[in-house]
């Protein structure tokens, strides 16, 4: 198939009104006819199904968690851009879109980004109607700060807990439509399967948490909103039940699955403690600000307790490899430095896998309580989680996997390769590029749901004829079929290993192999042993209990599953690409300096991969990306 | 780091059926295990054993998705204040300890299974009310609706609910009237909440009591065990809001909601 990105044409601040115009409607009366299908109740999801129900579609929405309030957007902490330009400092929608795709380096569909600068006012607008406490000024009007060295301070924030405000708001629009009628929520509810009919996904197969039965579902249309797939790491800032199981399922009955290798590693995360460990948790990254990094210089000083390692035995690396930056070098530079600095075993705390984020100089200089002041509320979380004080000794921290910028590939109008079936937020690929900017993923989740699928779900609409298909159709019981003879085998194999060993193993070897740096012999490794994994998985895992009732273990059992297939196509992915750009990095492809190296020549695409049956090997589609309005340039630091 | 042995008594259950303590030794737990991390290892060895593993809620693991739900020793999230399950640490325990696992026990959160419940009654709780009715897209400029600092502060401090339920199931009457409070609350103290205010807190409250939550007699264990320490002046609130929307039921006529004009 051909990839038509239906991308309008004319000038680029014009495309998206030029479209909506455009675009086709339906008749009020004619829309209540429509099912649409939302999977996933996060701010794409929740503002998605609230929206389209308000415009009369008969909505279904389905959540795995208790609540559709307890998607991981939740734990968004920092805030919202939004070209608003209340603070008068030179702000505009045009500075955003440039932001963010060179942000991105050069890895995102312009005209995606200048929608998504666009909306951005909007949703501002919005979420404060909805109620969403965002902070204030004395005056009443709304705050703003500077966030991921934005020039401008765009950022609107509600204390440390922004993604929680946002979703609080769109899941009270979604429960204002539950109770007037327009959505049925199904909440622990997930989905195991999509169902397609003639080409089209036509409903999806769920099975129910609570009471086991698997179920099917037509619908006129059916939206993915189903996150990241940053958990097959195993140990990443996702929440534990976050999966890849929907769009890998989708995956492989047709809709192409884009630039898988784009992840995006956080440099200030508390460090693995053990191997019981199950998540790692953030700190913001303002901690770099008073911070000074460092490791031993001496691997026999490793195991000593900091404050009786002399000054002149430090290793301020940052400070030495990059002096005009210093602790404030970009994410990615400063996540590698500190894998090499491990690598090279001079790493700290259990399991020397840990740099030191030390305050005792700021502490010298500004006092305790001034930085109390700045950071108390980080230093209460690290001491929580460590049992350590950040104020008598220096903090650990290591970097981790926080979101990923692959994701279904979708054309202009948010519709995969999969006629029907559309993609929303991060499980989507395409406003990102390479690397995303702080403060921009709670902003693309609640474009995509707000304004841009109300709009552009009516063109593929139009075409169908509303209710045509229903579960009765010979697909849907195919499809269930399938469903619960995945269940059984999972629960047949009666081996020995639990699912958890089997996705520590998968998450340890993707982290070492496809992590912060990958290079082609690493990812040959992986991409042979990953197959391997999966068939001693098949043959040896232990899923106990039953398919009738709750089960957590046999949920895990089918996204690890997935994971063990979506596993292979990342490594595959990082391997093709023969360059270093944003969050992939490949040692072969860098400047002398360690910056990464683009080839703009070569791989200026989206990598969109098509299954083929084999796992192994996906045919590899391309969408040219062209640069109109932001001219392809170095991402320079200096 | 040490390690320490346990011995847990944890709630095991059926749904639909009586429930009972189980007696599970926990050996060897790593003082820096979270207290989830303990039930992975416990769960871990128990499926090694062919028996059937704990079944609890989790999900973030970070303290903000509120969807952990275990009574420890009696107290609702365990004994560390504004912490979640999931933020508790074993550094707090000692080697020997007997820890009691229970679910959040209420008549309105049924059990599922061990220490999973159902808390579907707070989203109907704010179905019933818990919005403002705005169409997406037809929001007016956000700073066309100026709201005070002090009063954008409150409504935030209302706003950090995570919606967990430790409220009621630390009140010996299973009330749910410090979540209710607080979400009401949050709304009725903004100018974007005005216009529905008395529709709010009274669909809101009667939802609250169908669902078979007990009353409020203020005892405040809910703000003792709630993790990001919600004040009961919230209640207090909810009160007021409640006596001033029965009166104008009572002499004005129904807020009920009315369809028309569409």
């Amino acid at each position: 198939m051909s990839l038509d990105s239906k991308t309008p044409s004319g000038p680029m601040a014009l495309r998206w009104s030029k479209h909506k115009q455009d675009s086709k409607l339906i008749n009020p009366k004619n829309k209540r006819k429509y099912t649409v299908i939302v999977v996933g109740s996060g701010l794409a999801g929740a503002s998605a199904a609230a929206t389209l129900s308000e415009l009369g579609y008969q909505v279904k929405c389905f959540c795995f968690q208790d609540s559709p309030r307890r998607a991981h957007s939740i734990a968004a902490q920092g805030g919202i851009n939004a070209a608003k330009n209340y603070q008068n400092d030179g702000d505009s929608v045009h500075r955003l879109f440039y932001d963010t795709v060179k942000g991105g380096d050069f890895r995102a569909r312009e005209s995606n980004v200048h929608r998504l600068a666009e909306e951005s006012v909007n949703i501002i607008d919005q979420c404060a109607a909805q109620g969403v406490p965002f902070a204030r000024e004395y005056g009443g009007g709304l705050a703003n700060r500077s966030f991921g060295g934005a020039q401008v301070s765009r950022t609107f924030y509600a204390r440390g807990q922004t993604g929680q405000q946002l979703l609080l708001g769109a899941y009270s629009s979604l429960n204002k439509e539950i109770a007037r009628g327009g959505v049925k929520m199904y909440s622990r509810t997930e989905m195991l399967d999509v169902v397609v009919v003639d080409g089209h996904a036509k409903g999806i197969i769920t099975r129910d948490l609570v009471t086991g039965a698997i179920e099917s579902h037509a619908g006129d249309t059916v939206l993915l909103c189903t996150g990241g797939y940053g958990n097959v790491f195993y140990l990443s800032t996702n929440a534990m039940g976050c999966n890849v199981t929907a769009t890998w399922r989708a995956h492989r009955k047709g809709a192409y699955f884009a630039n898988p290798c784009y992840t995006q590693i956080h440099p200030t995360c508390i460090p693995v403690s053990g191997d019981y460990q199950s998540k790692l948790t953030l700190m913001s990254e303002s901690l770099r600000n008073d911070g000074r990094i460092w490791v031993p210089k001496k691997k026999e000083d490793c195991g000593k307790p900091a404050t009786q390692i002399a000054e002149e035995d430090r290793d301020y690396f940052l400070e030495r490899k990059y002096p005009s930056f210093g602790n404030l070098a970009p994410r990615d530079i400063s996540s590698r430095a500190a894998k090499e600095a491990c690598d090279a075993g001079l790493g700290v705390g259990p399991g020397g896998r840990g740099v030191y984020l030390d305050f005792a100089e700021a502490i010298g200089q500004f006092g305790q309580k001034t930085i109390a002041e700045r950071y108390g509320n980080l230093f209460e979380m690290y001491e929580k989680i460590t049992g350590e004080s950040g104020y008598k000794q220096p903090m650990r921290i290591y970097p981790a996997v926080h979101y990923t910028m692959g994701g279904l590939w979708v054309d202009y109008n948010l519709m995969s390769s999969l006629p029907g079936l559309h993609v929303l937020g991060e499980a989507n690929f395409s406003d990102h590029g390479a690397n995303r900017l702080g403060a921009s993923a709670l902003m693309q989740g609640l474009a995509d749901g707000y304004f841009v699928i109300p709009t552009t779900i009516a063109p593929y609409l139009v075409t169908q004829k509303p209710g045509a298909v229903t579960t009765s159709h010979p697909e849907f019981q195919k499809a269930l079929e399938d469903a619960r003879a995945r269940t059984n085998r999972l629960l047949n194999v009666k081996g020995k290993r639990s699912v958890d060993s089997f996705h520590r193993e998968l998450g340890l070897l993707v982290w070492d192999k496809c992590g912060m740096a990958r290079d082609k012999a690493g990812l040959n490794e992986a991409l042979k042993r990953i197959p391997e994994l999966r068939e001693e998985f098949w043959s040896n895992v232990v899923v106990p209990g039953s398919g009738s009732a709750a089960n957590p273990e046999l949920e895990k059992a089918g996204r690890v599953a997935d994971f063990m297939e979506f596993g292979e196509l990342l490594c595959l992915d990082a391997r093709e690409r023969e360059e270093s750009c944003g969050g992939h990095f490949r040692t072969e492809h860098q400047y002398p300096d360690g910056e990464a190296k683009r080839d703009d020549e070569n791989y200026c695409y989206a990598a969109a991969w098509e299954y083929t049956g084999d796992l192994s090997k996906p045919t590899l589609n391309k969408e040219q990306l062209t640069f109109e309005e932001v001219h392809l340039q170095v991402r320079s630091y200096k | 780091m040490s390690l320490l042995n346990l011995q847990l008594k944890v709630w095991r259950q059926n749904q639909g059926q009586p429930g009972h303590f189980q007696e599970i030794q926990a050996r060897g737990i790593p003082d820096h295990a979270s207290f989830l991390e303990m039930m992975d290892i416990v769960n871990e060895r128990l499926i090694k054993d062919g028996s059937d593993p704990v079944a609890f809620d989790h999900d973030c693991r970070e303290g903000i998705c509120g969807m952990c739900s275990m009574t420890i020793n009696g107290i609702p999230h365990g004994p560390e204040k504004a912490t979640t399950t999931c933020q508790l640490h074993m550094r707090k325990f000692r080697d020997g300890d007997t820890i009691w696992i229970e679910p959040f026990r209420a008549r309105a959160f049924p059990v599922i299974k061990d220490l999973i419940v159902d808390r579907g009654a707070f989203d109907r709780i704010q179905q019933a009310g818990g919005y403002v009715t705005v169409r997406t897209g037809a929001a007016p400029d956000a700073n066309s609706i100026l709201v005070g600092k002090e009063v954008a502060d409150a409504a935030m401090d209302a706003a950090a609910c995570i919606g967990c339920g430790a409220c009621v199931a630390a009140c010996k009457n299973a009330s749910a009237m410090l979540f209710v409070s607080a979400k009401a609350g949050q709304l009725n103290s903004l100018p974007q909440g005005q216009p529905e205010k008395d529709r709010r807190t009274l669909g809101m409250v009667r939802q609250m009591d169908k669902e078979g939550f007990g009353n409020c007699t203020n005892q405040y264990e809910c703000e003792a065990a709630c993790p990001k320490e919600i004040s009961v002046r919230w209640i207090t609130k909810m009160n007021r809001d409640y006596a001033i929307a029965s009166a104008k039921e009572a002499f004005v006529g129904t807020t009920e909601r009315t369809e028309g004009g569409e």
